[in-house]
């Protein structure tokens, strides 16, 4: 009954069939239709995504034109939903999330790559990795039992007090200590998109060619001269495309932010006061959105962050774009 | 011979297969519902007792009152359950009747310097003006004026609401829409409304948990959430002006004082009910099913499910602090299924 093994593929088994061997070429074609499909599988749907939820969107749209972005209320007891409060938590807390992020994971990368002794290469890594591997409910919940407290007793009242009544910037850090609001928002996502920042900015640096940064070493430059001349310039493009990124990341990230954001579909100039991001708003409300229009308006919330997310892609490619071509010239 | 003995196996593998989905029918199923979170524990404790009793089970989702509504309207669930009743209107559209299943509290919570719980007494008015943001302080006049003993601090108030969407959030803001005019022009009531102040946390467990940790915050959350998470829940001033503790008693009381025979589809809403011994904000929950079902018999085996825990349920849901239905409304309840067609 053993005899049934198959000993078609030799006894080393990686000696294609015969059969396979007669017809190459076709296996070239099934492989090469077969990425193609992967390759238009991803086109389409992400065209579908934007079918249905453009469909599903498309009764917001109707009853509110244009000004479902220009108007902040979101009251489904009258009916009346406009985009403003959510839109602007969005981008607001993804870019102070960046602004935060991004020093210090510079800061990892520069030490990883260029002053870091080999034994503290990996540990760092490792570490830098499971930072990247925690749930973002984990955060969430982090966030709300441990920061969250800590900014309403600490943090806050001393943005108040020594912040508040400054000109210019004292609106950003007016209101009473909530604990939960825009700032903490931002300060979890920074957290989050860290981890992916370090890793790929030290990646990034790590392909610069070590002939021309010895050549630099070699004419007397220090580190922080060679980092700043020679490794920023050359990974300048591949740089803005991991910050972008990051951003995309801050942008969707929903359970995390929902925890601390303080869920308030409001506008307010003070980063301390809570807000709401657009999937925030969509996690809280869409199981019970038993309104069509309310439905639809979560929906076009998320058409809205589609866009959103796509501008900033393109944005972020076009500065590559520009970056490469100024390197060129 | 390896040919014969796979054939052998496989067609003894296609035969048990068939045996068993044509055994199908002949075991119980599981009777299915999807609806409000607030009844869920209630529900999964019910279903336990009855499983061992029939070897029936229930397959509750506790998605909320809303997705109950849709999931029924959908047809995907042989029940749905929601904290907000359904209009007569409504129902008739859907061909959807329904009834009271138990009854619960929601009580406001505190988490104010030097305040114990069962010490500060508030009024739906004042309330409503603390939703609203109009009372901005603790040491307000308002609340000083309810509290003549206690000793209020100069901090800001915090409201803590729902972000979700919540039965909970209905009855709350029905309850203060229906005692302060300014609320309900402003706010109205609805399973989520347009707060104009304060910070959203997601459901019960999520309000409890914000109000423990702001200073100066006050929310709402029903009675089981307080008691289990030790928050300080105040006293309330109930229609006849009387202040009243939130307790078992208490929404006792409120329920045996509704009258579900005025209540066409039993349209009724608990909250703000007269007598001197109830608690204002108060709530059934509701179950909701179609008048003529897809499936009969599976209609009819959550009629016998829910016949049973009127019968049997009572003690488990004191237990777990929900006032189960006085004997008048579940004779109503059950002449209302007389309209559920469950012949086959």
């Amino acid at each position: 009954m053993s005899l049934s093994v198959d000993h078609r593929f030799g006894e080393g088994g990686l000696v294609p069939p015969l059969s396979f061997r007669k017809t190459g070429l076709s296996v070239d074609a099934y492989v090469k239709n077969a990425s193609l499909f992967c390759a238009v599988l991803i086109v389409g749907l992400v065209a579908a995504m934007l079918v249905v939820l453009a469909y599903a969107a498309a009764p917001t749209f109707q009853t509110f034109g244009f000004s479902f972005f220009t108007t902040n209320v979101w009251n489904p007891v009258t009916d009346h939903y406009g985009a403003v409060s959510a839109i602007y938590g969005t981008v607001v807390t993804s870019f102070l999330a960046l602004l935060m992020a991004l020093p210090v994971g510079f800061g990892i990368a520069f030490f990883l790559v260029e002053l870091a002794p080999p034994s503290f290469v990996r540990p760092l890594r490792i570490a830098i990795e499971l930072l990247a591997g925690i749930p973002s409910i984990v955060f969430g919940f982090w966030g709300l039992f441990v920061l969250a407290p800590l900014f309403q007793s600490s943090i806050q009242p001393f943005l108040i007090d020594h912040l508040g009544g400054m000109p210019l910037v004292g609106g950003l850090f007016a209101g009473p200590a909530f604990g939960v609001g825009l700032l903490t928002a931002s300060c979890i996502l920074a957290i989050m998109v860290l981890p992916f920042l370090a890793a790929f900015l030290t990646d990034v640096f790590n392909t610069v060619s070590p002939l021309l940064k010895e050549s630099a070493y070699a004419i007397g430059a220090t580190r922080w001269e060679v980092m700043r001349s020679i490794v920023v310039p050359s990974t300048g493009a591949s740089v803005m495309g991991g910050i972008m990124l990051a951003l995309g990341r801050a942008l969707g990230e929903t359970m995390a932010v929902t925890f601390v954001i303080g869920n308030a579909h409001r506008l307010s100039a003070s980063l301390l006061a809570p807000g709401t991001t657009i999937s925030a708003s969509i996690a809280n409300e869409f199981n019970e959105a038993t309104n069509a229009l309310h439905t639809s308006s979560l929906l076009a919330l998320g058409l809205t962050l589609f866009a959103i997310t796509f501008v900033i892609l393109a944005c972020g490619k076009g500065l590559v774009l520009m970056l490469e071509r100024g390197k060129g010239a | 011979m390896t040919v014969s003995i796979f054939r052998k196996k496989f067609l003894l593998a296609l035969s048990v297969i068939g045996l068993v989905s044509s055994a199908g029918p002949v075991f119980a199923e599981d009777i299915s519902g999807a609806g409000a979170t607030f009844p869920h524990p209630i529900y999964a404790k019910w279903a336990e007792d009855y499983k061992k009793e029939t070897g029936i089970g229930l397959n509750y989702q506790a998605i909320g009152s809303g997705g109950g509504i849709k999931q029924i309207k959908a047809n995907t669930v042989t029940f749905g359950a929601s904290d907000k009743p359904l209009t007569v209107d409504e129902m008739k559209d859907d061909g959807l009747i329904q009834w009271p299943m138990v009854i619960g509290g929601v009580v406001p919570v505190v988490n104010v310097k030097g305040i114990r719980a069962g010490e500060m007494v508030l009024d739906g008015k004042t309330l409503a003006d603390i939703y609203l943001g109009d009372v901005k302080f603790w040491d307000d006049p308002a609340l000083a004026k309810l509290n003549p003993k206690l000793k209020l601090p100069h901090e800001p108030v915090v409201q803590v609401y729902r972000a979700d969407g919540s039965g909970t959030t209905f009855l709350f803001t029905h309850y203060l829409a229906s005692v302060n005019g300014n609320f309900e022009q402003k706010i109205g009531s609805d399973a989520s409304v347009q707060w104009p102040s304060g910070i959203g946390a997601k459901g019960n467990e999520g309000v409890a948990n914000m109000a423990f940790r702001t200073e100066g915050a006050i929310g709402y959350v029903e009675y089981a959430y307080a008691v289990e998470n030790n928050l300080v829940t105040t006293k309330m001033v109930n229609k006849d002006g009387k202040i009243v503790a939130p307790e078992f008693a208490a929404f006792q009381a409120a329920a045996a004082n509704a009258n579900w025979n005025a209540a066409p589809g039993f349209y009724l809403i608990l909250t703000d009910q007269p007598g001197a011994k109830s608690w204002p904000i108060t709530g059934a929950s509701f179950i909701l099913m179609h008048k003529e079902p897809v499936d009969a018999k599976a209609s009819k085996q959550a009629l016998d499910f829910f016949a049973w825990a009127y019968k049997n349920g009572a003690d488990s849901a004191k237990a777990l602090n929900y006032v189960s239905m006085p004997a008048s409304v579940i004779a109503l309840a059950k002449k209302s299924w007389d309209q559920i067609n469950v012949k086959e």
